[in-house]
C-alpha cells in the first residue's frame, strides 16, 4: 500500500519525523505524495460502522433538504452565496457520500473531502442552531476531520499540529524547561514595576492552577507577564504547572482524537498532582472548548466535566470585576466606540455571552453589538485551525468577508478579541481589507484601566 | 376491493406505522453513546431535559426560533403544510365515523369546511415547497428525486380524499385511490426520512440536551434558538 515518506497514515510520534515535516517547506513533498496515497477502504468502513451511531445517521438520513442552514454559514455568504458551499451539500457531498459508498472512495474523492473539512468548514457549530432538525454540521465536520486524520488526509500543518502536541504535550515545541524560564523571565522582567510579583510554580492547593496558549510563551511572553499582574492585583492565589500548562489542541482541530487525549490529560494530570481549588484558562477560544468541554469526553470522565471547576479567563474576569477584586478607574473607560468578537468555542459553545458583556459594561462606555450577536454571531473566519493553514488561505480571506462587514457596520474602531483564534483572524482582516481597525485581548486593555491598590505599587 | 382495503391492508399498514415508529425510536436511543456524542445523556438530567424540552418547544412555534424568523416564507409554508397534514386525517368527520363504526371511539371532529380549507391549504402549501426547491439554487442543488416522491406520497392522500369528498368523478375509485395512498404513507413513514415525524423530536432533544449539559447549558443562560 503506496504511503508517502511524510504524508502517510501514520500520526507523528518522533522528532525525527516532525523535523522532516518542517523542513517540507510549505508541505510542497507532503501534499504531491497525498496525491497518491492510498485509501485502506476497509479499515475507513470499518471505522465508521463503529463510531457512525444513530445521532449522526439520524442527521444524515432525516435532513429535509430544505437549505435553511445556508444563510448560516459564513463561507456560503461570503462565496457569493455559492451553493457548494450550503452547510448541507458541503456535508451530504462528503460524509453522505462515503457512508453511501460504504468507504469505497478514491484519492481525489479524500482530497475534496479534506478540502471541504478543513477550507469549506470551521467547525464554528452555526449551522447546527439554525436547522429545524437540529443538524450539526460543525459537528460532522469534527468527525469528518477524525477519518481524513486516521486515512493520512490532513494538511500539513495539522499533522505537524499533532505530532507536537503527542510529542511536546504542547502545539509548539516548548520543553517544560523552555516554559519555566518564560515564567522566570516575566517576573524579572516586571519586578520593578510590580515589587513582589510571582508566578508561583507547582505551587500545592492553590486557589487558581492558571493555564495557557503555547503561542504565549512562545511569541506573546508579555501575555503571561500581564496574566500575573492581573492575579496580583486581584490578590489571587494561583499557580502555573511545570507540566500540564497547555490548553489548546491542535491535535482536535486535526481530528487526532488519541493526541487530542493525551494533551488533555497532561492538564488533568497536573490538576490532580496540584489539587487547585480551580482552573483559569487564558483568553483563547478552541483551548477552553478543548480542555473544559470536549477533553472530559476523550479521557473517558463520566462526569463529562474536567476534575475542578474551570473557567474561560472571560468568565474570571467578569466574576473579578462583580466582586471588586479588580476595580476600573472610570476616567480610563474605553471612550471610543467598541465592539467584541464572540468566540464560538467559549461562546456559542460554551454559554458564557453573559460574562463578555458583563465586562464590557464595566470596561467601555460605547459597546456596540455586532449584528447577529453572542451565540448568533459568525465566525471570525479562522477557527477550527483555518487560520494556520496555507493550503487555504485565500478560503480564509474569502470567508473574513462577513466579518469585515459585520464589524464595518458597528462604527467601532476596536475590536475585543478574547481568542487566539479570533485575534489572528481580526488581525489579518485588518492587513487583507485595511479598514482601519485595532484589536485586542483583554488583558493589555484592564491593565490600563484598573485601579492599583496603593500597598501594590512600587516605592518612590 | 374496499374490503381488503380498509381490512387487512389497513390493519397491516398502521401495524407498520406505530410499530416502525416505535422501532426507529428505539433504535435512535439505544444508538447515543455518551462517549461518542460527548454529551452525559444520564449524568446531570435536568439540564438535559430543560435543553431538550427547550430546543423542540422553540421549533414547535412559528417564529419561535431565530431561523423561522429570519425566514418567514418559508415558515409559513412550513407550518401550513404540517399543520393540515397533520389536523385534517386526525379530525376528520370521515375518518371519525369510521373510527366510531370500528371501534366505538373517536376524536373531536373539524367542520367539513375547515377539512377542505386545510387540504387546499396543504396542497397550496406542498406546491410551493416544490417550486421552491426548483427557484432557489441552494435547495435545488441539495434536492434529489427522492425528495420530490416523498412529497407526493405525502399530498396524494389530499389530492385523493378531496377529489373523492367532492365526488368530481367516479367516488369508489378515488375512495379507494384515497385509502391506498394513505396507507403508502402510512407504511413510508418508518423507512424514509418521512420518519421524521418522530425522529425530529429525537434529534431536537439530542441537540437540546448536548447544547443544555456540555455546550453552556450549565453555565449562563444556555443557547437562545
Amino acid at each position: 500500500m503506496p504511503e508517502g515518506t511524510l504524508c502517510n497514515k501514520q500520526p507523528v510520534n518522533t522528532k525525527e519525523q516532525l523535523h522532516a515535516l518542517l523542513a517540507d517547506t510549505r508541505g510542497t513533498v507532503y501534499y504531491q505524495e497525498m496525491e497518491k496515497l492510498e485509501i485502506d477502504r476497509n479499515a475507513l468502513w470499518a471505522n465508521i460502522r463503529k463510531t457512525l451511531k444513530s445521532r449522526m445517521r439520524t442527521w444524515l438520513e432525516i435532513c429535509a433538504h430544505c437549505g435553511l442552514c445556508a444563510d448560516s454559514c459564513f463561507f456560503y455568504l461570503s462565496n457569493n452565496k455559492d451553493p457548494r458551499q450550503v452547510p448541507s451539500y458541503k456535508i451530504q457531498s462528503t460524509l453522505g457520500e462515503i457512508v453511501k459508498r460504504k468507504g469505497d472512495v478514491d484519492n481525489a474523492f479524500m482530497r475534496y473531502v479534506m478540502d471541504t473539512a478543513w477550507g469549506k468548514c470551521t467547525c464554528c457549530n452555526r449551522c447546527g442552531t439554525y436547522c429545524p432538525f437540529g443538524i450539526d454540521m460543525g459537528v460532522m465536520f469534527s468527525y469528518v476531520r477524525g477519518l481524513c486524520f486516521t486515512q493520512g488526509f490532513v494538511p500539513w500543518e495539522m499533522k505537524i499540529g499533532s505530532g507536537m502536541h503527542r510529542i511536546y504535550r504542547a502545539q509548539m515545541d516548548i520543553t517544560t524547561e523552555d516554559w519555566v524560564d518564560t515564567c522566570k523571565w516575566m517576573v524579572e522582567e516586571n519586578e520593578d514595576e510590580w515589587p513582589k510579583l510571582e508566578i508561583p510554580i507547582d505551587k500545592e492547593n492553590a486557589d487558581i492552577i492558571y493555564t495557557v496558549n503555547a503561542r504565549e510563551p512562545k511569541h506573546y511572553p508579555e501575555d503571561l507577564g500581564e496574566a500575573a499582574i492581573l492575579f496580583h492585583i486581584a490578590g489571587e492565589n494561583w499557580t502555573v504547572p511545570s507540566d500540564g500548562w497547555e490548553e489548546t489542541s491542535l491535535a482536535m482541530f486535526a481530528g487526532d482524537w488519541e493526541g487530542s487525549r493525551l494533551q488533555v490529560e497532561s492538564v488533568y494530570d497536573a490538576i490532580e498532582r496540584l489539587k487547585p481549588k480551580r482552573m483559569v484558562v487564558t483568553e483563547c477560544g478552541h483551548a477552553y472548548r478543548a480542555t473544559v468541554i470536549e477533553g472530559p469526553y476523550w479521557t473517558g470522565r463520566a462526569s463529562g466535566k474536567p476534575p475542578v471547576e474551570t473557567l474561560h479567563y472571560v468568565e474570571w474576569v467578569a466574576d473579578a470585576l462583580r466582586t471588586g477584586k479588580l476595580k476600573i478607574d472610570p476616567a480610563k473607560k474605553i471612550k471610543e466606540p467598541v465592539t467584541y468578537q464572540d468566540s464560538c468555542n467559549y461562546i456559542r459553545n460554551a454559554g458564557l455571552r453573559k460574562d463578555a458583556r458583563d465586562i464590557m459594561s464595566y470596561i467601555a462606555e460605547d459597546f456596540r453589538e455586532m449584528k447577529p450577536c453572542g451565540e448568533h454571531n459568525f465566525c471570525c473566519g479562522g477557527g477550527g485551525g483555518l487560520n494556520g493553514i496555507g493550503r487555504y488561505r485565500e478560503q480564509r480571506n474569502t470567508g473574513q468577508k462577513v466579518k469585515r462587514d459585520q464589524i464595518l457596520e458597528t462604527g467601532a474602531k476596536l475590536v475585543i478579541t478574547p481568542c487566539h483564534n479570533c485575534w489572528d483572524a481580526v488581525r489579518d482582516l485588518e492587513e487583507n481589507y485595511k479598514i482601519g481597525i485595532r484589536w485586542s485581548f483583554l488583558k493589555p486593555l484592564l491593565l490600563n484601566m484598573v485601579i492599583v491598590p496603593d500597598h501594590l505599587k512600587p516605592d518612590e | 376491493m374496499y374490503d381488503i382495503v380498509t381490512g387487512p391492508l389497513a390493519w397491516l399498514s398502521f401495524l407498520i406505522f406505530f410499530i416502525g415508529i416505535l422501532v426507529r425510536s428505539i433504535l435512535y436511543i439505544r444508538g447515543l453513546d455518551w462517549k461518542l456524542d460527548r454529551v452525559t445523556y444520564t449524568r446531570n438530567v435536568s439540564y438535559g431535559i430543560k435543553g431538550a424540552v427547550k430546543s423542540i418547544f422553540f421549533w414547535l412555534m412559528p417564529f419561535g426560533s431565530q431561523s423561522w424568523r429570519n425566514n418567514p416564507g418559508f415558515t409559513v409554508l412550513v407550518f401550513t403544510f404540517h399543520i393540515g397534514l397533520l389536523v385534517t386525517p386526525v379530525f376528520l368527520l370521515g375518518h371519525n365515523i369510521l373510527l366510531q363504526e370500528r371501534w366505538g371511539v373517536g376524536f373531536f371532529t373539524i367542520s367539513e369546511t375547515t377539512a377542505d380549507i386545510l387540504t387546499i391549504a396543504v396542497l397550496v402549501s406542498a406546491l410551493f415547497l416544490l417550486l421552491r426547491r426548483a427557484a432557489l439554487p441552494e435547495v435545488r442543488i441539495l434536492t434529489t428525486p427522492y425528495d420530490v416522491l416523498l412529497l407526493c406520497i405525502s399530498i396524494l392522500p389530499f389530492l385523493t380524499g378531496f377529489l373523492a369528498h367532492h365526488q368530481v368523478s367516479s367516488y369508489n375509485f378515488w375512495l379507494i385511490a384515497h385509502i391506498i395512498s394513505g396507507e403508502i404513507w402510512l407504511i413510508a413513514v418508518p423507512f424514509t426520512k418521512l420518519s421524521h415525524i418522530i425522529l425530529f423530536f429525537m434529534s431536537r432533544a439530542q441537540l437540546g440536551m448536548d447544547f443544555g449539559i456540555k455546550r453552556g447549558g450549565m453555565k449562563g443562560g444556555g443557547i437562545t434558538w
